[in-house]
């Protein structure tokens, strides 16, 4: 059909107005029960990491908010692991971490961790008056995709209680296999740190034994050597002295009160 | 219904099915296809963007300029399948994470354009509601199946149902490794078109 120039310019500019009033319309009045989504399942995962939950039980919004009534949400400056008085529920690490005024670079590591924020989000869980585990977050890249976790650590500031990711793009059956609870089992009562005080957990090749045989070493992933090297690196970068390291010593000084 | 609107509906289930006679949408196949949770609803949000683009364009059709006619269609699919992934985040946020960036793939998905441009710029818009859903539910029919497979195959699950318990979790299956990734979805596709050329030789291309 031949139109002239004019009506082919309308016409195109009225689908464009028509499409746009749509999509805006469908992403603001969708927009609160994404973000609601998004935090929540984050949540979700720091109660999967904290042994609060287990995978597979149905966690709706209010089961999360009422397990989450004793935990303790905390803003600390990375660097030194001193608390702050930052507001945790208006905080978002990730966004701090792209900031520039509110970042650095890291240097240089296997984890591929690009930036460092100056403030990191960790949750403590609390017995009583006293937190019994930190739950803090961890981040790097494994074969195809960065893969983004918690990791609940004992009140010494050593000991494992659980890990878990709640984002990442790794083969299923595979690498992909970092979900697998079974896998996850063998994580609680390792220990992070060697005797030098640096962080020597980690994922081996082949099956490792128990906690109390191998404090420091877990099962890889069959077939995902690439994957399980990537988690053996956060680790060992998020718990150095780039890391949560400084945090966890103040956690087992019970400083962090 | 008419015959020839059962026609339009149901000959893209074998006939001309979009992926295994016109080979479009082999990239979200391989990539949504390792669990059949996430098919489903990869299936489910490409039958709805191809019926309402196809209802869309059709009723459109005779007032779409024919020189920005192609760039009319993907501004209309692109919003659709943006709204789709935003209801999809909204509602199943879980499974919405794992599509990742295949929902928002969808936009590329040549089924979609090549039905606009095909058929809903010819036809009514009641006939493109048809041939949308028809087309979906072929694109689903080989999603569907080949997902049943890998899933079973290399996780030993259906529907996140244990159905062959894994060695690694105190059973006796093997998990086949291959069919895991991507690249086991175009043995699995391979197999499905050799199958269904076998069934109606008339599919088969000439040589030469």
């Amino acid at each position: 059909m031949r139109h002239n120039a004019l009506y082919t310019i309308l016409f195109s500019g009225a689908v464009c107005i028509a499409c746009a009033v749509l999509v805006s319309s469908a992403a603001v009045s969708l927009k609160e029960d994404q973000l609601r989504n998004a935090a929540l399942d984050k949540q979700r995962n720091v109660l999967f990491a904290a042994g609060l939950a287990q995978t597979g039980e149905n966690l709706d919004a209010s089961e999360v908010q009422r397990r989450f009534e004793g935990i303790r949400s905390v803003v600390i400056e990375l660097q030194t692991g001193e608390r702050t008085g930052i507001d945790p529920t208006g905080f978002d690490q990730a966004k701090a971490a792209k900031d520039p005024s509110t970042s650095r670079e890291a240097p240089e590591n296997r984890a591929s961790v690009k930036r460092l924020p100056e403030h990191a989000l960790v949750y403590e869980i609390m017995d009583g008056e006293r937190p019994s585990m930190a739950v803090v977050p961890i981040e790097g890249y494994g074969l195809w995709s960065t893969l983004y976790g918690f990791l609940a650590v004992g009140q010494d500031g050593n000991t494992i209680e659980g890990i878990t990711y709640y984002q990442h793009g790794e083969t299923p059956g595979l690498g992909g296999e970092v979900d697998n609870p079974k896998w996850k089992s063998l994580w609680p009562g390792r220990k992070i740190y060697g005797a030098a005080g640096d962080p020597v957990i980690r994922v081996i090749k082949g099956t490792a034994g128990s906690p109390a045989d191998a404090p420091h070493e877990v099962d890889g992933l069959t077939g995902a050597t690439i994957t399980s090297n990537g988690v053996t690196s956060m680790l060992d970068f998020w718990l150095g002295d780039s890391g949560f390291k400084n945090y966890l010593k103040q956690f087992q000084e019970g400083q962090a009160l | 219904m008419t015959a020839a609107s059962t026609k339009t509906l149901l000959d893209p289930l074998f006939e001309s099915n979009p992926i295994a006679l016109q080979v479009l949408g082999i990239c979200s196949a391989l990539a949504v296809t390792t669990k059949l949770e996430t098919a489903l609803v990869m299936c489910l949000a490409v039958i709805s963007v191809l019926a309402l683009s196809n209802v869309s364009i059709s009723l459109l059709r005779n007032f779409i300029p024919g020189n920005v006619r192609i760039i009319v269609q993907l501004t209309i699919i692109a919003s659709l399948v943006i709204m789709t992934d935003q209801v999809l985040k909204a509602y199943i946020y879980e499974i919405s994470k794992q599509l990742s960036v295949f929902v928002g793939l969808i936009i590329t998905n040549c089924i979609i354009m090549g039905r606009a441009e095909a058929y809903a710029m010819q036809n009514g818009p009641l006939d493109s509601l048809l041939d949308g859903i028809g087309n979906g539910l072929g694109y689903s029919a080989i999603l569907m199946a080949t997902a049943f497979l890998r899933e079973l195959l290399a996780q030993g699950t259906v529907f996140g149902a244990v159905v062959l318990p894994k060695v690694h979790d105190g059973g006796w299956y093997n998990p086949n490794g291959l069919l895991g990734i991507s690249a086991g979805a175009f043995f699995i596709i391979g197999l499905f078109i050799w199958a269904l050329r076998s069934w109606k030789t008339d599919q088969v291309e000439p040589e030469g």
